[in-house]
């Protein structure tokens, strides 16, 4: 108690998960999760769909209830200054209709206390050309850069954007988050789910990687390249290999598409290996080791099986 | 809070008034209503029965058939090829079938407007009126289509509500948009209200602007109190737009939502007495018809417009449709989600 008492608030984290369980009928949605997250970093919540994330996600930000567990914002149970101090980005949102996209911010500017600076806000989200646009004639990139307006509209100490840059061209992907990276400047904490693995490593400072419900590794970004992604990726067309190929020295596996996939922290004898098995190396693609890899090895699948 | 509610309410008319079709739909459709009744009760308005007359070869004309022919209720048809006169008598097109120079008749057996028709010409020869006298009523005539007038305002109104706030609360549900504004700062009732609010004004909006071109154009004239007038459309209005939100409380499906309104509003359109007065139907029709909002307004609406009542004459209808509109507000706003479970 003592400890905790002698913490100043900016030591507090801004969030702090313990336990969270959400459960439906036959489903273990999210099972015992635990996290916390420090003020200004930006926090990513990464698993294949159907992980729980969307599922953690909103029963954090109170949409649905948790099963048991603690939600605890800036060391407290969350009251009415979540809700105010609060921004949230969710998936799949529609617009309303009728509305221009300047309409649509100010609206939502005016259900908060404390309200972000309007030029600001349409600068950050480079929403000058699309003011006047009625919001059923703007594009999934736009659309995306004014839910995410919406979300800072009170200018919040926290914001949850759930799998923002989904379904986006790479262009408005990384429009996105060069936003995301000024948010991060201005000491905004960020909470991101993803399931593109280059965006969590651009952007995330810490990461919890989820499956089925569960955190199967957590850490800060680039403590977690460092320790598991030393080596590289290699890639086989997916008739490279079968189960009539002599046993390699490390673990393989198959991806969703057919092809293979070989993780290894010495490339030189991995390569050494291929070729004195006699494999075609004609189409081989070589990279290094992402979280991709990461999440391969530890599941056994690819992210977006 | 108040922020919040007049931010709601502002942005819900503006998406009211930029729907031009749905703008126009409730503009237009009772004009419409009223105009066609207009046109159709207007000539002919009075002719329940059709006689087809027979063309005669000399122009002598049977004296007895003059009041069948001139009858004010039956509308006389000339015709001059029998064969297909017998055929449309066949067809219930005709009711009865009268070659005024011979006297010959024909009916169809089966229609009993025909049998009508035939007591008619039968007793056409009569000149006392036996043990019977006659009475008139006095005052003022009210035409069909002025008495209609209260009942389409009604019914508009009904629409209005049902579909213009709990089909619209059910499409912000299933996109999303409810979702959204659960996370904000808002309430449901702050939301609730606001969609009353933008509601209500739209609904007497739209009923005044509709008031005020048929009675410039039909010359329709309100007998009673203006105010009372305006009170029961606004208690009328809220115990709708009351029900429309209790409809819409829950579930995400547009179609289920549709089929739901459609289930409450049609019974409605015609158990409320707009169309026709509900005197003779069965006590259990006049039973559920109380249960109906609608029929509370409309019976208020034509006090106040046909028969000149004032506030104490309606006070009744105004405090059924005020309970009406809290209860059902009341039940709505617990039962209210943001979005499905």
């Amino acid at each position: 108690m003592a400890l905790i008492a002698s913490r100043s608030p900016m030591d507090i984290p801004i969030l702090e998960i313990q336990n969270l369980t959400k459960h439906y009928a036959e489903v273990k949605a999210v099972d015992g999760i635990s996290f916390a997250i420090q003020r200004g970093t930006c926090f990513g919540l990464l698993g294949p769909n159907g992980a729980g994330k969307t599922t953690t996600m909103e029963v954090i930000e109170g949409i649905i209830p948790e099963t048991f567990g603690d939600i605890l914002y800036k060391g407290a149970p969350r009251g009415e200054s979540f809700t105010q101090e609060v921004g949230i980005q969710l998936q799949n949102t529609e617009l309303p209709l009728f509305l221009t996209v300047e309409e649509t911010l100010e609206s939502f500017r005016n259900l908060y206390t404390q309200r972000a600076n309007k030029k600001s806000l349409i600068a950050a989200c480079r929403l000058e050309e699309i003011l006047k646009r009625d919001n059923r004639k703007i594009s999934g990139g736009q659309k995306q850069r004014l839910l995410l307006a919406m979300a800072l509209a009170n200018d919040p100490d926290l914001i949850f954007l759930d799998e923002p840059t989904t379904g986006l061209d790479p262009q408005a992907r990384r429009h996105l988050w060069e936003i995301v990276e000024n948010l991060k400047k201005g000491g905004t904490t960020v909470v991101l789910t993803t399931h593109y693995m280059e965006e969590a490593q651009n952007l995330c400072d810490e990461i919890a990687i989820m499956d089925h419900g569960h955190i199967i590794a957590t850490g800060k970004t680039n403590t977690l390249l460092d320790a598991h992604c030393k080596g590289a990726s290699i890639t086989l067309p997916g008739t490279s290999i079968d189960s009539g190929t002599a046993p390699l020295s490390t673990p393989w596996f198959r991806l969703s598409d057919g092809r293979i996939s070989i993780q290894t922290e010495d490339l030189d004898a991995t390569l050494r290996e291929l070729v004195a098995m006699n494999i075609d190396l004609s189409r081989i693609v070589v990279s290094p080791q992402t979280l991709e890899d990461l999440f391969l090895k530890l599941t056994g699948k690819a992210l977006r099986n | 809070m108040f922020t919040r509610i007049w931010t709601l309410f502002k942005a819900r008319n503006i998406e009211f008034y930029r729907d031009r079709s749905a703008l126009g739909w409730s503009l237009l459709f009772p004009f419409l209503v009223i105009a066609g009744f207009s046109l159709i009760f207007s000539e002919n308005s009075q002719k329940l029965y059709k006689a087809g007359i027979l063309k005669t070869k000399t122009a002598d004309i049977l004296p007895e058939s003059h009041h069948l022919i001139s009858h004010p209720l039956i509308q006389a048809i000339d015709i001059s090829n029998s064969k297909r006169a017998l055929s449309k008598l066949r067809h219930h097109q005709l009711d009865i079938l009268l070659a005024p120079d011979t006297g010959h008749y024909w009916i169809n057996n089966d229609s009993t407007k025909g049998t009508l028709l035939e007591e008619i010409l039968l007793g056409g020869g009569r000149q006392t009126t036996g043990p019977f006298t006659k009475q008139v009523v006095t005052g003022e005539l009210i035409p069909y289509v002025e008495w209609l007038f209260p009942g389409v305002l009604g019914m508009n109104m009904m629409f209005s509500a049902l579909f213009g706030v709990g089909y619209v609360v059910v499409r912000y549900r299933k996109n999303g948009v409810l979702k959204r504004l659960s996370v904000t700062p808002v309430r449901p009732w702050e939301f609730l209200t606001a969609q009353i609010l933008s509601r209500i004004i739209v609904m007497l909006a739209t009923t005044g602007i509709v008031y005020g071109i048929c009675t410039a154009i039909y010359g329709f004239t309100c007998r009673g109190s203006i105010y009372a007038l305006f009170t029961i459309f606004l208690s009328g209005g809220l115990a709708m737009i009351a029900l429309g939100l209790l409809l819409a409380a829950r579930g995400n499906s547009e179609e289920l939502a549709g089929g739901i309104l459609n289930l409450i509003s049609w019974p409605m359109m015609f158990l409320s007495g707009v169309w026709f007065s509900l005197e003779g139907a069965a006590p259990w029709v006049q039973t559920l018809s109380r249960a109906f909002p609608l029929t509370h307004l409309i019976e208020g609406a034509r006090k106040v417009m046909n028969d000149g009542a004032g506030f104490h004459d309606i006070q009744w209808e105004i405090a059924i449709l005020l309970a009406m509109a809290f209860i059902c507000l009341t039940a709505g706003s617990l039962l209210f989600q943001w979005k499905k479970d």
